[in-house]
């Protein structure tokens, strides 16, 4: 019975010229999707409505059926399971999360356990388990879902999708029905939690930005269910396979870019430093070799005091003149959009950039953004690698157990 | 021509036990009269409980059996409704009448007259119910595994409870009402006190048979309602 953590081992998908045509319309749904996606990746369907990325992910747990190709999990045909045991295997979320009011939220999150008939102790352990998964208190487990805000239901209806640990989940809209700030917030969680789980996740939104934010990569279909571009988020803002998906993804696709990475990911302008009473000489000396041709003066930890004016190297020795305080100050972490935004709020071309212990470690300017924005898109990480970097960086904090 | 049959069965009740005299003669309110008598309602009234519950459970258990099945088999929904409905404007007198040639006098012809009475109210609101649970529920559901049938007993009827106890609340009351009638297919029951044309003019009779009846209904009605708080106890629950 005790096998609470075991984590199943994600698996491929593949679409293999998937075709849907209903009965009636000449038109197919979704025509000759093929496309893989890797073990643990999330693979966003995005597009206009009536492109089919519903359908093409409802086609996963054979919810609909295809009309030709196949779906391959983990290189094993659906076609071949039976709906109601594959389904099982598949974590489903949709966008109205669709719990059941009926029943508590314990007893929701473990209706596929229930299924699979469960022990009662084994169910009841398990939904303990990923109430704090999803960072709810355990006093939640005997409400009924009517008693929850938006945001909680919503993590109920992610918990419950990962009651048995599936491989493969499938989430339609997720955070449609979520007001914008919550959206937000429980977009950033849920990427934290698949740096852990690392599940193959078919996610299906309208919306460019969420595709952007969450996918691995990206499958852009247009209407009449064609594929227009599959590729990771970077490459598809950098390069639009066509004139409809250049449209799509929109005009400020290069500051769409620029929410992707963070400051550590790129080339940063070094800076001398110096620190008063150093010779001025060796000063000049540095500051010759370095690419921006001001010093910057710290502190005896190598914290950022501010610009050192002409007036500071007068003497033998460096003295306390400044020109400018050191602002803003940019952190190594921090998204390469929000940094931006620092520096035109602050109406400065450039900010001194400081690691985890305040240290200074370079500088970024307006030019080096400019010149990350054209760099070659594999450098730029998908959301996963962004959340699991955070992750790793300790910033994994649950929040969520308040009232929205 | 049976009618006369059964007044004249009735006819024998007496009205000059105890009381006031002249009250009853006058057929007054008599109080005295009421107080003197009382025991001999008890009879009809426990009667009138049995046909009642018999046949709403009867009646129940086949319209809540037509609602799933017909809710699998759509087509069946307006044929059903249709008959049941056709069934329902049938005058109850003219009913119980009717079924006497194929099943005798007594208490199977009330008892199937008016659970064929119940049928379009249950099936309807069972109907109603299943189809007013939210799409995406039932969806969930399947996209979670569930077969045809654990979403029909697990989600979709335990969602409809509240519209199909509904149904079985009208059904009762309405039941209740009508069983007054079932006297005429030979059933016992307070109709036998009601129908009676020797009594039905004597004040103290109807007060006390008619209270009853009123009584009955209102008393079935709070059980149906107390088994629908009890199988629905997420509807209680309020945002914490």
């Amino acid at each position: 019975m005790q096998e609470p953590s075991r984590r199943s081992s994600a698996e491929t998908i593949e679409f293999r010229e998937v075709t849907k045509r209903y009965p009636g319309s000449t038109e197919a749904a979704v025509d000759g999707l093929s496309l893989e996606v890797p073990a643990g990746e999330i693979c966003v369907l995005v597009g206009p409505s009536g492109c089919g990325k519903t359908t093409a992910m409802r086609m996963v747990n054979r919810m609909i059926d295809v009309t030709s190709g196949d779906i391959l999990l983990g290189g094993r045909s659906v076609r071949d399971r039976k709906p109601e045991e594959l389904r099982r295997e598949i974590g489903y979320v949709i966008q109205q999360i669709g719990l059941f009011p009926h029943r508590t939220i314990a007893d929701n999150i473990t209706t596929v356990p229930s299924l699979l008939g469960w022990s009662k102790s084994r169910s009841s352990d398990r939904a303990d388990e990923l109430l704090e998964l999803v960072g709810l208190p355990r006093e939640m487990r005997d409400r009924y879902p009517s008693q929850l805000s938006g945001g909680q239901r919503q993590r109920v209806g992610v918990a419950r999708a990962l009651a048995v640990d599936p491989p493969v989940m499938l989430m339609d809209e997720p955070f449609g029905a979520i007001d914008p700030i919550n959206r937000e917030r429980l977009q950033n969680e849920f990427l934290r939690l698949q740096a852990e789980l690392r599940k193959t996740i078919v996610f299906v939104t309208h919306d460019i930005d969420e595709a952007i934010k969450m996918g691995d990569r990206i499958a852009v279909l247009q209407v009449g269910g064609k594929l227009a571009q599959f590729a990771p988020p970077a490459e598809l803002l950098m390069s639009p396979a066509s004139p409809f998906v250049e449209d799509f993804v929109g005009a400020d696709r290069a500051l769409k870019r620029l929410a992707l990475q963070r400051v550590r990911d790129i080339d940063l302008w070094t800076v001398a430093t110096c620190r008063a009473g150093e010779p001025t000489a060796d000063v000049r000396e540095r500051t010759a070799e370095a690419d921006l041709d001001i010093a910057l003066l710290i502190d005896g930890d190598r914290r950022p005091l501010g610009w050192l004016s002409e007036r500071g190297l007068t003497g033998e020795r460096v003295r306390t003149e400044l020109r400018s305080p050191a602002e803003p100050i940019v952190e190594l972490d921090d998204i390469l959009r929000d940094a931006l935004s620092d520096l035109l709020a602050s109406e400065s071309m450039y900010g001194p950039v400081i690691d985890a212990d305040g240290e200074v470690v370079g500088v970024l300017s307006m030019e080096v953004i400019s010149h990350a924005v054209g760099s070659a898109p594999a450098e730029v990480p998908g959301a996963t690698e962004l959340a699991a970097q955070e992750h790793a960086n300790g910033a994994f904090d649950v929040e969520g157990t308040d009232e929205e | 021509m049976i009618a006369a049959a059964v007044i004249a069965q009735s006819g024998g009740f007496v009205r000059n036990r105890g009381g006031d005299a002249s009250c009853v003669a006058n057929d007054g309110f008599c109080p005295s009269w009421i107080a003197d008598n009382l025991d001999r309602y008890w009879a009809p009234l426990l009667e009138h409980l049995y046909l009642v519950v018999v046949s709403v459970g009867i009646g129940f258990a086949i319209a809540l059996s037509l609602g799933l099945l017909a809710h699998r088999q759509r087509w069946l929904i307006a044929p059903l409704t249709g008959v049941t409905s056709a069934l329902y404007t049938i005058p109850s007198i003219a009913m119980f009448f009717l079924l006497q040639p194929l099943l005798g006098r007594g208490n199977t012809p009330a008892i199937v007259g008016l659970a064929i009475y119940t049928q379009v109210i249950i099936f309807r609101n069972v109907i109603n119910g299943l189809a007013n649970v939210p799409e995406e529920m039932v969806d969930a559901a399947a996209g979670m595994g569930m077969t045809a049938n654990q979403r029909l007993f697990r989600i979709e009827v335990p969602l409809a409870v509240p519209e199909i106890l509904a149904g079985l609340r009208i059904a009762t009351a309405t039941t209740v009402g009508l069983a007054a009638f079932a006297a005429f297919a030979g059933a016992g029951g307070l109709g036998q006190k009601l129908i009676v044309a020797s009594l039905i003019t004597f004040k103290s009779n109807v007060v006390i048979a008619g209270g009853m009846v009123t009584l009955l209904a209102a008393a079935l009605d709070l059980l149906v309602l107390g088994a629908q708080r009890l199988l629905t106890p997420w509807r209680r629950a309020v945002a914490a």
